[in-house]
């Protein structure tokens, strides 16, 4: 017969009593969810945390706190802060490709309207050359006082 | 000659601050809130047995990014982090299609100029109800890539490895 008890009190060693905060969100079948949280956050925090929020958003939050903790087991200097500067280099990729891509459009369509335009054509390369001249001036040796602290 | 006053943890932990204080180095007594957020949110023990398993070089940074996954929890305690990387990842997809839209016209303008000599010609214009209306259908948009033969378009990012954690 098994004791019932949700992952958390199971691995507390504890009574899980009928209303226990942390089973709905730790259930006995993946012990491993409440190992994570338990060791980035600890019990109590993840108690304290989810006893102030209203029970609709509990569920939520026990999700976000296993992908950080998971994040921070994985990368433990940086955790899920590394993503987010992953991310942010990604989008300040993605908006250069794009001010790249539309110049030559404008260029493109200049050209189609006077075949002759290479005052344009000099103005698209000169943006290009800018353009590599700010990505070679990002530089970021301390990945996480770079800006978004 | 007094001694050098305790670290902004062993302040709020009323304890002795040591020499050898975990610490000392990364919670002047002059930033108290600054370990008060990591405390509330990781807990004190938790921050010290997580410092001790890194490399002294790589300490700062980790209690930078702690401090920082703290903050973004105390403001948003159901998302924390979580809520920023969803925004950030929204962003990422809104540029891709904009993206994938431009090379579209790319490929339309390169297409009307070669077809420019031909009898029947394409007007630009044609191309724009063609985009316009399938903005938000990035099928049709690389079922006309396809068309085009194009290998110009931007991927989606491969390599964001945390993508199976969190749907």
């Amino acid at each position: 017969m098994s004791s019932g008890r949700c992952a958390a009190c199971r691995y507390l060693r504890r009574r899980c009593t009928e209303d226990c905060i942390l089973s709905p969100y730790f259930p006995s079948n993946n012990p491993q969810r409440f190992v994570s949280v338990h060791r980035i956050y600890g019990a109590s925090n993840v108690t304290k945390l989810l006893l102030q929020l209203p029970t609709h958003l509990r569920a939520e939050a026990a999700d976000s706190l296993y992908f950080e903790a998971q994040c921070r087991l994985e990368d433990p200097v940086y955790g899920c802060v590394g993503l987010i500067f992953m991310l942010q280099q990604q989008i300040h990729a993605a908006e250069s490709q794009l001010v790249k891509t539309q110049a030559e459009i404008a260029v493109m369509k200049s050209q189609g309207q006077n075949p002759e335009a290479q005052q344009a054509e000099q103005d698209f390369n000169n943006l290009l050359l800018q353009q590599s001249d700010n990505d070679a001036a990002l530089s970021f040796p301390n990945q996480v006082s770079s800006g978004f602290i | 000659m007094g001694g050098s006053s305790p670290c902004a943890s062993c302040k709020l932990l009323r304890r002795r601050c040591a020499k050898d204080c975990i610490f000392a180095p990364y919670f002047p007594s002059d930033e108290p809130h600054k370990f008060a957020i990591v405390h509330k949110v990781f807990g004190a023990s938790n921050v010290s047995k997580m410092l001790q398993e890194l490399p002294i070089l790589q300490r700062a940074d980790a209690v930078s990014s702690l401090v920082y996954e703290a903050n973004a929890r105390v403001r948003d305690p159901v998302y924390g982090c979580v809520g920023a990387i969803s925004y950030l990842k929204n962003q990422i997809s809104q540029l891709q299609m904009q993206l994938a839209v431009a090379q579209t016209e790319i490929l339309c303008i390169q297409m009307q100029q070669q077809e420019s000599a031909l009898p029947t010609q394409i007007h630009q214009d044609d191309c724009k109800p063609f985009l316009l209306a399938n903005n938000n259908n990035l099928d049709s948009i690389s079922q006309y890539l396809n068309f085009a033969s194009s290998s110009n378009v931007i991927q989606d990012p491969a390599d964001l490895k945390r993508e199976s954690f969190w749907t």
